[in-house]
C-alpha cells in the first residue's frame, strides 16, 4: 500500500466502506506516513465541517402549515410508519 | 413530526431558496403520510423520508431547468483544499492552518459551496456528508447503483473544495494566491 493507492480509497476509507482487510492496509499506511495521515485528518474535519454548517431550524409557520394540511388529508394516519417513530403519540394511539 | 429540521435543511440545499424548501418539505409530509412509496416496517423511517423528499424535488423542480450559477466545474485533483492550504503559515500554534481555515469557514460560505453544485452532486454529497446515509441507502434514495453513487459523491467532494478555496480566497479568508507571471521569465 502507498501513497497513491491510499489517496485513491480516502472517501471508501472514511464512508467506513472498505472491507476491514482493507481498511488495515490503509490505517497501517496513515500510521507509518504522516503526510497521508495529515490528509486524511483534513478531509475528515472538512466532512465535519461541511456537516455542522448545514442545519436550518424549520419555521414554525410551516410546522403549523404541515399539521393543518396532514389534518386535511383526513382519515387515520397509516400506522407503518409511525410505529417505527418512538415517543410519537399518533403512533401510540394507533396501537390501542 | 420526525426528522423535519434535517428534512428542511436538505430541502433549502436542494432548491437553494426557503419558499420552495417549504412547499417541497409539506409535499414530503404530505405523500409520506399518504403512505406514498409504500413504506415497509422495519426499513429505515428516515432514508424512506429522503426518498420521498428527493423524488418529489426531482419531479417538482428539474423541470423549471432554471440553474443559473450551477456550472460543472473540471474535477480537482486529490486533497484539492488541503493542498492548497498547505502553503499557508500558521496563524495560531497548536493548530494546523489547514484546520484553522476550516473552522473559520461561515456558514454562509459553506451553504453557498454546496448549493452551487450540480443537481446529481449536491444530492449525493448532502445525503453522505451532512445526513450520514451509506453508499447502498444512497443508491436506494436516489435510484441509481452503488458505482454512480460513488461516482457522483467523488466527483462532488472535489467539485466541493474547489469551490470552497474560491470562496476562501473571495472573502479574504485565505491571502490571494499570487497570480503567475510567465512573462517576467522569457
Amino acid at each position: 500500500m502507498d501513497c497513491e493507492q491510499s489517496i485513491r480509497e480516502v472517501y471508501l476509507y472514511l464512508d467506513g466502506e472498505l472491507t476491514r482487510y482493507r481498511r488495515w492496509q490503509i490505517t497501517r499506511h496513515l500510521n507509518r506516513c504522516p503526510p497521508c495521515q495529515q490528509g486524511f485528518d483534513f478531509e475528515l474535519e472538512l466532512r465535519e465541517v461541511v456537516a455542522t454548517r448545514c442545519h436550518d431550524e424549520v419555521p414554525d409557520a410551516l410546522k403549523q402549515r404541515i399539521a393543518e394540511a396532514i389534518g386535511l388529508v383526513g382519515g387515520p394516519l397509516r400506522p407503518e410508519p409511525l410505529r417505527a417513530v418512538d415517543g410519537d403519540p399518533a403512533a401510540d394511539e394507533s396501537e390501542r | 413530526m420526525p426528522y423535519m429540521d434535517p428534512l428542511y435543511s436538505a430541502a433549502l440545499r436542494m432548491t437553494r431558496n426557503a419558499a420552495d424548501a417549504e412547499d417541497l418539505v409539506q409535499e414530503t409530509y404530505l405523500r409520506a403520510y399518504r403512505g406514498f412509496g409504500g413504506f415497509q416496517e422495519g426499513t429505515n423511517l428516515k432514508a424512506w423520508l429522503y426518498k420521498i423528499l428527493t423524488n418529489t424535488f426531482i419531479n417538482m423542480y428539474r423541470a423549471k431547468k432554471r440553474r443559473p450559477h450551477e456550472v460543472d466545474f473540471d474535477d480537482a485533483e486529490d486533497f484539492f483544499l488541503f493542498r492548497r492550504l498547505g502553503g499557508l503559515e500558521a496563524a495560531e500554534a497548536g493548530k494546523t492552518p489547514e484546520v484553522q481555515v476550516l473552522e473559520a469557514m461561515p456558514e454562509s460560505v459553506v451553504k453557498e459551496a454546496i448549493e452551487a453544485l450540480p443537481e446529481q452532486f449536491r444530492v449525493a454529497v448532502l445525503l453522505a456528508d451532512v445526513e450520514g446515509f451509506s453508499y447502498k441507502e444512497i443508491a436506494e434514495i436516489t435510484g441509481v447503483p452503488i458505482g454512480t453513487v460513488m461516482s457522483r459523491l467523488h466527483r462532488g467532494r472535489k467539485q466541493l473544495q474547489a469551490r470552497l478555496w474560491d470562496f476562501a480566497v473571495e472573502r479574504g479568508l485565505v491571502p490571494r494566491p499570487p497570480q503567475p507571471e510567465p512573462d517576467r521569465s522569457r
